[in-house]
C-alpha cells in the first residue's frame, strides 16, 4: 500500500497540470485565435459600446421593442445580503423559476401574464413561450408566433405599418437546422436592432 | 408530439449505435496497451508521467491493490479541490474577485466532483474563480471520468481472464485513459463548441449597456474546455448555475445534439469493449440492447408527458406543451430527450429545469437514477452497474432450472451474488433513508421551494441524484444548507464507493476462476430471451424498491394535477 503513495501524489499532480492548466489555457489561446468573436462571448457593439451578447437575452419593457420571455433570475438584495430580489435577465446569476406543475404561484403568474397579453392583442392565441419563464432566465429567443403576436403593439408604438414589422420578423426567423434539429426561433435582440435600424432610415 | 420530434429521437439512437463499434475498437486497443495513431505525440508524455511517479507499467495489480490505489488517488483529488476552493481569494485567475468558499460547501463540492456526481450547490458564475473552474473542476472531471472507465475495464478483465491473480495496473489505466481517450476528444469538442458560440476566455465579466439603457453584467470564462469534459465524462457540473440551459453552455440546436451524443458515446462504446474483451462482440450488443429497451421506453413517456403540458397551462388555452423552465431553441422534444439521457447516464447536466417538468415527465429521470443509472450509465459506472444486474439475472435464471449459473464462461457463485446484492441494496438505503430523515426535520423541510407532493419529490430527487452520482436536481430545493451539504455528500460517497468496492471484489474473484466452455445446459446470453430476462429483473427489483416513494411524490402529484388542484 505504501508503494502506491508516490504514484498517488505524482500521477495526480501530473494530470492536474495537464488537464487543469495546460488544457484549458492552451484551448483559450487556440480558440481565441481561430474563433475570437465567439471566445469572447459573441458580443455586439453599437457606436463602440458593448450593448450585449448575441446569445444572451436582455430585458425589454418598452412598448416599441419586442419583449423576450419571462425571466426568473435574481440578484442579492442591496439592503440585505442574505436575501434575493427579482432581477430579470441577470446574466451573472442564471436560473429558472423551478416552480412545478401544481404550483399555485406559477398558475397565478401565468394567468396574470395571459390576461395582460389578451388585453394587448385579442385577435391571436397567446403563445405558450411568451408566458412561461425560460430554464436559464437568459433565453435570447422567442418563437415566431410570439414575435408575430407583438407586431400590432410595436407598429402602433412606432407608427409604422404592421406589414413592415411582420416582414422584419420573417427576415429574423431562424428555421430548424437542416430542417430537422431544434425549433424555429427569433433572436429578440437581433430583431430589435433590426427594428431600430429600419425605423431610423 | 410531432413526427420531426420522433425523427430527432431515432436519429440520436442511430448515431450512438453507429459510434459504439469504432470507439469500442479504439478503446480496447488503448487498454490492451497497444500503439495507437496518437502514440507518436502522446507516448513521450505518458512515459514521462510514469517516470516521475515511479510507476512500472509492466507491473499488474491484485484487485485489492488496484482498489486501494484508486482510493488513495481520490484522497489527493479531494485535497486539491477543497484547497483551491478555500484559497481561491488569494490565488490567480480570479477577475470577478470571488471570496473563499465556505467549509461545508467546499466539502460538498469536493465530494461531489470526486464521485463524478457534480451536484451543484454552488452557483458557478456567482461563487467560483476561473482557477477553481479549471484546476478544481475541469481537472477532476477528467479524473473521475477516467476512474469510472478504468474500473469497468478492471471488471471486464475479471470476466475475460482465467485463473489470473491481477486485473491490470490502476495508474497505467488512468493515465492512458486520460491521455489517449478523454483529452483528444475534449480538444476536438472544445473547438467545436467555441465555434458554436461557447466562450473560452480568461477575461473579466462583460459590462454591457442594453438597448433600453440598463446595465447587464455578462458572466464569461473558460467555459468550452470545461463543458467538453463535463459532457464526455458524464460529469454534468455546470460552469454556470443554469448548466446546459445557459446559452453560453449550449448555444444552438447543433451544440445540443453533439453534447447529447457525447454523454452516451463512451458508455455505449464500453459495451462493445466488453464484447471484444470477452471474445464475443454479441455479448456486448446484448447488453446494449437491454439498455436500449429501457431508454426508448423512458424517452417515449417523458416526451408524451411534456408535450401534453400541464393542466394549469391547458386551462388557460395555451398550447404547445409545458414550456415552463425550457428554452425556445430546444423546445419540448430536445428538452425531454436531454432529461432522459442525462439521468440514464450519470451525467446530470440539464438543458431544461427538471423541477418544472410535469409530474410524470419528471418521474422518468427519477426512475432512471433509482434503477442505478445502468441505461448506458456514467462512463464505466453504467457498465459495472449493469453487470451487477446481469449477475443477478443469471442467478435467478440458474435457480429456475437448478443449475450453477454461468456467464461468459465464468461460474457465478455465492460470493458474486452477495457482492452484487450489497451494491444494489446500498443505493435505496441512502436515498430512501435520508429522504425519510429530511421530511421529518423542520429545517430540512424549509428548503423545499414547492408545496404539496412536489416538495417531497424535490427532496427525494436530491438524495436519489446524489446517491446515484448523477448531479441533476429539482433545483428549487435550497441545497446549500449545513444539513443538505453533509447528508448529500454522504449519499454521494456511499453511492460511489459502496458500488465500486463490491464490483471490484467481483472482478477479483472472477479473474481467479477457470474459464469453462459453454455446454448444452448453458443459458445463451446473446439472444432476446436473455435481454428480456435482464430487463425484467431490473424492473422488478427497481419497482419493488422505489414504487412506494414514487407513489407519494410524482404519482399523487399527477393525480392532483389532472383534478386541477394547485398547492
Amino acid at each position: 500500500m505504501l508503494k502506491e503513495i508516490r504514484p498517488a501524489i505524482f500521477v495526480l499532480l501530473a494530470l492536474a497540470f495537464i488537464t487543469g492548466l495546460i488544457y484549458p489555457l492552451a484551448m483559450t489561446v487556440v480558440a481565441g485565435t481561430i474563433f475570437p468573436a465567439q471566445a469572447e462571448g459573441s458580443l455586439i457593439t453599437r457606436d463602440g459600446k458593448v450593448i450585449g451578447s448575441a446569445l444572451i437575452g436582455q430585458e425589454f419593457k418598452d412598448d416599441k421593442y419586442f419583449h423576450g420571455r419571462p425571466s426568473a433570475t435574481t440578484a442579492a438584495d442591496p439592503n440585505d445580503a442574505t436575501k434575493t430580489v427579482p432581477a430579470p435577465y441577470n446574466a451573472a446569476n442564471s436560473s429558472g423559476s423551478n416552480l412545478g406543475p401544481t404550483s399555485k404561484a406559477l398558475a397565478d403568474r401565468v394567468k396574470q401574464d395571459v390576461d395582460k397579453l389578451r388585453a394587448e392583442n385579442a385577435a391571436q392565441a397567446v403563445p405558450v413561450d411568451l408566458v412561461t419563464s425560460s430554464a436559464s432566465g437568459l433565453d435570447p429567443d422567442i418563437s415566431p408566433a410570439a414575435a408575430l403576436f407583438q407586431v400590432p403593439r410595436i407598429a402602433k408604438a412606432r407608427g409604422v405599418p404592421e406589414d413592415r414589422v411582420r416582414a422584419l420578423v420573417a427576415k429574423n426567423t431562424d428555421g430548424r437546422l437542416i430542417g430537422l434539429l431544434g425549433e424555429p426561433r427569433v433572436n429578440v435582440l437581433a430583431l430589435n436592432l433590426a427594428l431600430d435600424a429600419s425605423t431610423a432610415r | 408530439m410531432t413526427l420531426i420530434g420522433w425523427i430527432q429521437i431515432l436519429l440520436y439512437c442511430a448515431i450512438i449505435v453507429a459510434l459504439a463499434k469504432p470507439l469500442g475498437w479504439y478503446m480496447t486497443g488503448v487498454f490492451n496497451g497497444e500503439r495507437t495513431f496518437l502514440s507518436p505525440v502522446l507516448r513521450p508524455v505518458e512515459v514521462a508521467v510514469y517516470r516521475i511517479s515511479g510507476v512500472d507499467e509492466r507491473h499488474e495489480q491484485h484487485w485489492l491493490t488496484y482498489t486501494i490505489a484508486m482510493l488513495l488517488f481520490h484522497v489527493g483529488g479531494f485535497l486539491v479541490i477543497y484547497g483551491v476552493m478555500r484559497l481561491q481569494a488569494v490565488l490567480p485567475f480570479n477577475p470577478a474577485g470571488q471570496s473563499a468558499v465556505a467549509e461545508d460547501l467546499s466539502f460538498n463540492t469536493a465530494i461531489s466532483f470526486l464521485t463524478n456526481t457534480n451536484w451543484q450547490n454552488y452557483g458557478g458564475e456567482s461563487t467560483l474563480s476561473y482557477l477553481v473552474q479549471m484546476l478544481g473542476l475541469t481537472h477532476q472531471n477528467f479524473l473521475s471520468a477516467a476512474t469510472g472507465i478504468v474500473l469497468a475495464i478492471a471488471l471486464i478483465r475479471g470476466f475475460s481472464r482465467a485463473s489470473a491473480r491481477t486485473v491490470g495496473n490502476f495508474w497505467v489505466d488512468v493515465v492512458r485513459c486520460t491521455l489517449y481517450i478523454l483529452l483528444p476528444l475534449c480538444i476536438l469538442m472544445t473547438l467545436f463548441l467555441v465555434w458554436q458560440g461557447i466562450p473560452q476566455t480568461l477575461g473579466p465579466y462583460v459590462k454591457a449597456t442594453t438597448l433600453e439603457g440598463a446595465t447587464q453584467t455578462i458572466a464569461v470564462g473558460p467555459v468550452a474546455s470545461q463543458v467538453a469534459i463535463k459532457m464526455l465524462g458524464t460529469n454534468g457540473g455546470g460552469f454556470f448555475n443554469a448548466n446546459a440551459a445557459h446559452p453560453f453552455e449550449n448555444p444552438t440546436a447543433l451544440s445540443n445534439v453533439v453534447q447529447m451524443i457525447s454523454v452516451f458515446a463512451l458508455g455505449a462504446a464500453l459495451t462493445n469493449v466488453f464484447g471484444r474483451m470477452v471474445g464475443n462482440p454479441r455479448q456486448g450488443w446484448a447488453i446494449l440492447a437491454v439498455m436500449g429497451v429501457l431508454f426508448i421506453a423512458g424517452v417515449s413517456i417523458a416526451y408524451w408527458a411534456e408535450a401534453s403540458g400541464t393542466s394549469t397551462l391547458n386551462a388557460l388555452g395555451l398550447t404547445g406543451g409545458n414550456m415552463e423552465g425550457k428554452e425556445v431553441r430546444f423546445g419540448i422534444v430536445a428538452s425531454a430527450l436531454f432529461a432522459v439521457i442525462t439521468t440514464a447516464a450519470s451525467c446530470g447536466a440539464v438543458n431544461a429545469m427538471h423541477d418544472s417538468f410535469t409530474a410524470l415527465g419528471g418521474m422518468i429521470p427519477l426512475i432512471n437514477m433509482q434503477l442505478g443509472e445502468i441505461i448506458i450509465g456514467g462512463v464505466g459506472a453504467g457498465l459495472y452497474g449493469m453487470l451487477l444486474f446481469v449477475v443477478l439475472a443469471i442467478f435467478v435464471a440458474g435457480l429456475m432450472v437448478g443449475r450453477t449459473p454461468e456467464y461468459v464462461g465464468k461460474k457465478i457463485e455465492a460470493r458474486e451474488v452477495k457482492m452484487a446484492m450489497l451494491a444494489i441494496l446500498v443505493l435505496p438505503l441512502m436515498y430512501l433513508g435520508w429522504t425519510a430523515v429530511a421530511v421529518v426535520l423542520p429545517s430540512a423541510v424549509a428548503s423545499m421551494a414547492n408545496a404539496g407532493p412536489h416538495g417531497f419529490t424535490e427532496v427525494l430527487y436530491a438524495f436519489t441524484s446524489a446517491t446515484a452520482n448523477n448531479g441533476s436536481a429539482f433545483a428549487g430545493l435550497t441545497g446549500n444548507t449545513f444539513f443538505y451539504n453533509l447528508t448529500l455528500a454522504s449519499s454521494m460517497f456511499v453511492g460511489r464507493f459502496f458500488m465500486i468496492i463490491p464490483a471490484m471484489a467481483i472482478a477479483g474473484s472472477l479473474a481467479e476462476k477457470k474459464s469453462i466452455p459453454p455446454s448444452a445446459g448453458t443459458l445463451p446470453t446473446t439472444g432476446g430471451l436473455f435481454v428480456g430476462l435482464v430487463v425484467g429483473v431490473i424492473l422488478i427489483i427497481g419497482g419493488l424498491t422505489f414504487f412506494p416513494a414514487l407513489a407519494l411524490g410524482p404519482i399523487v402529484e399527477h393525480l392532483a394535477m389532472t383534478a386541477g388542484t394547485v398547492f
